[in-house]
């Protein structure tokens, strides 16, 4: 109040009667896509490889020159073993998801729902999450044979304690008043899980997956460790072992590929599941 | 169907919230509950639809519900607790399906309760895309499809504006006219009260034991904002109020 009169004053003083325009201090906080970007940090970092390479101040023992590791990727693709190796990695990673995954957001609802499964199982799975899974590689072999099996086991066994973390968190914050409504309207309890449970965790369990995925491809060239002819992991350990980093590389970059494109599905997924948030 | 409540008290841990409330809720007329904050309306609520246990005293539906009637106690929320990933007519169905009633019967209904709330054009949107009152009238219509019995409505309007407010009430007050419903309407809103209430039973505050039962006999459909009889009306209701609603504002929270 006492600021109103002030101005008045000076107003009527007739001082800067134009006045001053208040400075905006708003705005910022929000970030907002900016696809290009992305793409353009890549190319430059590539770019910087390559001259580098080429100018000679970073040795070929340190870094492949892009281009070669292009080349390489190509004739990789020309003889048609591109899909020899991929195809098996893509199968592992997709039955071995799918079983983590599945069983975890089972789990988790589970845990989600229930006092006496949430009791039980959350120590184990708090006890079971920092165990590096690379490690457990031979005790698969001896449970699941050193076939497919092992394989796997190890990349559900990775996926499913992020999702199952991920899953019951998410079952945690549903809003309460939603299942006291669907209760209220004498709902079952399958209908409450079903339509009321499961839809408000999507956003938790989808962010969930992000992680379990990317974990799935790093457990992915791990499993692939152990009596894998084929396979991208088994073709970057093979480069690795012969110091081979145009291979090296090649493989690298198809594992990161396969980073975005699961990762960009999932973003697809959420904007088709989860149009109805705010 | 009347519903009738019967010595309710109840406590939290050693806390007594509440305290031997007896109170005949008559089919067709709409009591609303009032009481200074913290005095267990809502509470009280939550015991008369079977969502909590009282400790003491019982809730006894008298007679039967009219037929056709598939939940005879409904509630209307005050966060009118829609499911935001389902369009409106899909919130509406949500209370059918598990009735069995899909397809043309369902559609049968929602058509003709979204006409009754004036939502007709909105079937197809989701809840982010509706005004708080629209949200509100969604949740009405979906009470309406079940046919309560008793439409039990917590606060329904606290959470709306003063003028989407009003004009929620006049659409309640002409759905009553149409087909007078029963209903327990908890609020805080005297003004809310003298509108809608025939019966306005005031609780004291904590530990909430009826204080008054104030009867409110012109019909809905002739009061008006600002009548003086209700004006009058909601004055006594405040001075009954008001000592016990600073008391209670001073009170310390231990729930």
């Amino acid at each position: 109040m006492s600021d109103a009169t002030l101005s008045m004053d000076t107003r009527a003083a007739g001082t800067g009667a134009q006045g001053r325009p208040v400075a905006f201090r708003g705005g910022g906080f929000a970030p907002r896509p900016r696809r290009w970007v992305g793409v353009v940090v890549f190319v430059l970092l590539i770019l910087i490889a390559e001259w580098g390479t080429r100018a000679g101040w970073i040795s070929a023992l340190t870094l492949p020159k892009p281009s070669d590791v292009f080349g390489t990727f190509q004739e990789l693709y020309a003889s048609g073993m591109l899909f020899k190796h991929l195809g098996p990695s893509l199968a592992r990673l997709a039955v071995g998801a799918l079983i983590g995954v599945s069983v975890g957001v089972s789990v988790g609802v589970l845990i989600g729902l229930f006092s006496y499964i949430r009791a039980g199982m959350v120590p184990l799975v708090a006890a079971l999450f920092p165990i590096p899974k690379i490690a457990l590689l031979p005790l698969f072999v001896i449970w699941f044979g050193i076939g497919e099996g092992s394989k796997y086991a190890l990349i559900a066994f990775g996926t499913f304690t992020p999702t199952v973390v991920a899953t019951y968190g998410a079952v945690d914050n549903v809003d309460r008043t939603l299942i006291r409504m669907g209760q209220s309207f004498g709902l079952s309890w399958w209908s409450i899980v079903r339509k009321i449970v499961l839809p408000g965790a999507m956003p938790g369990i989808l962010s969930g997956l992000r992680i379990s995925l990317a974990i799935a491809i790093i457990l992915l060239v791990a499993a692939e460790m152990l009596g894998a002819e084929f396979g991208i992991g088994a073709y970057i350990l093979q480069a690795g072992s012969l110091y081979d980093l145009e291979r090296l590389f090649a493989g690298v970059v198809i594992l990161s590929l396969l980073g975005v494109i699961v990762s960009g599905a999932i973003g697809m997924i959420e904007r088709r599941v989860l149009g109805w948030r705010t | 169907m009347d519903i009738r409540l019967d010595g309710i008290s109840h406590s939290y841990d050693d806390f007594k919230v509440m305290e031997d409330i007896t109170l005949d809720i008559p089919a067709g007329r709409i009591v609303c509950i009032v009481g200074p904050s913290g005095c267990g309306k809502s509470t009280l609520l939550r015991f008369i639809g079977g969502l909590e246990r009282p400790e003491a005293g019982t809730v006894r539906q008298i007679g039967e519900p009219p037929a056709g009637c598939l939940n005879p106690l409904t509630y209307i929320f005050q966060d009118f607790a829609l499911l935001p990933w389902r369009s409106v007519e899909g919130n509406i169905s949500l209370v059918l399906e598990d009735h069995g009633i899909k397809g043309p019967r369902a559609r049968e209904i929602i058509g003709d309760v979204l006409a009754r709330t004036k939502l007709t054009d909105f079937a197809r949107a989701l809840p982010k895309q509706l005004s708080g009152g629209m949200k509100q009238r969604v949740a009405i219509a979906r009470a309406l499809a079940v046919n309560p019995a008793v439409m039990l409505m917590d606060e329904p309007l606290s959470a709306l504006d003063s003028q989407t407010r009003e004009l929620l009430m006049d659409d309640l007050i002409s759905l009553w006219a149409r087909q007078p419903f029963t209903a327990v309407y908890v609020t805080h809103n005297l003004a809310e009260a003298v509108r809608l209430g025939h019966r306005i039973v005031v609780l004291s505050r904590r530990p909430g034991r009826i204080q008054e039962i104030v009867e409110i006999d012109k019909p809905l459909e002739a009061r008006q904002f600002g009548d003086a009889d209700l004006d009058a009306k909601q004055k006594y209701l405040w001075q009954l109020m008001r000592d016990e609603a600073r008391a209670a504002d001073a009170e310390l929270l231990n729930v």
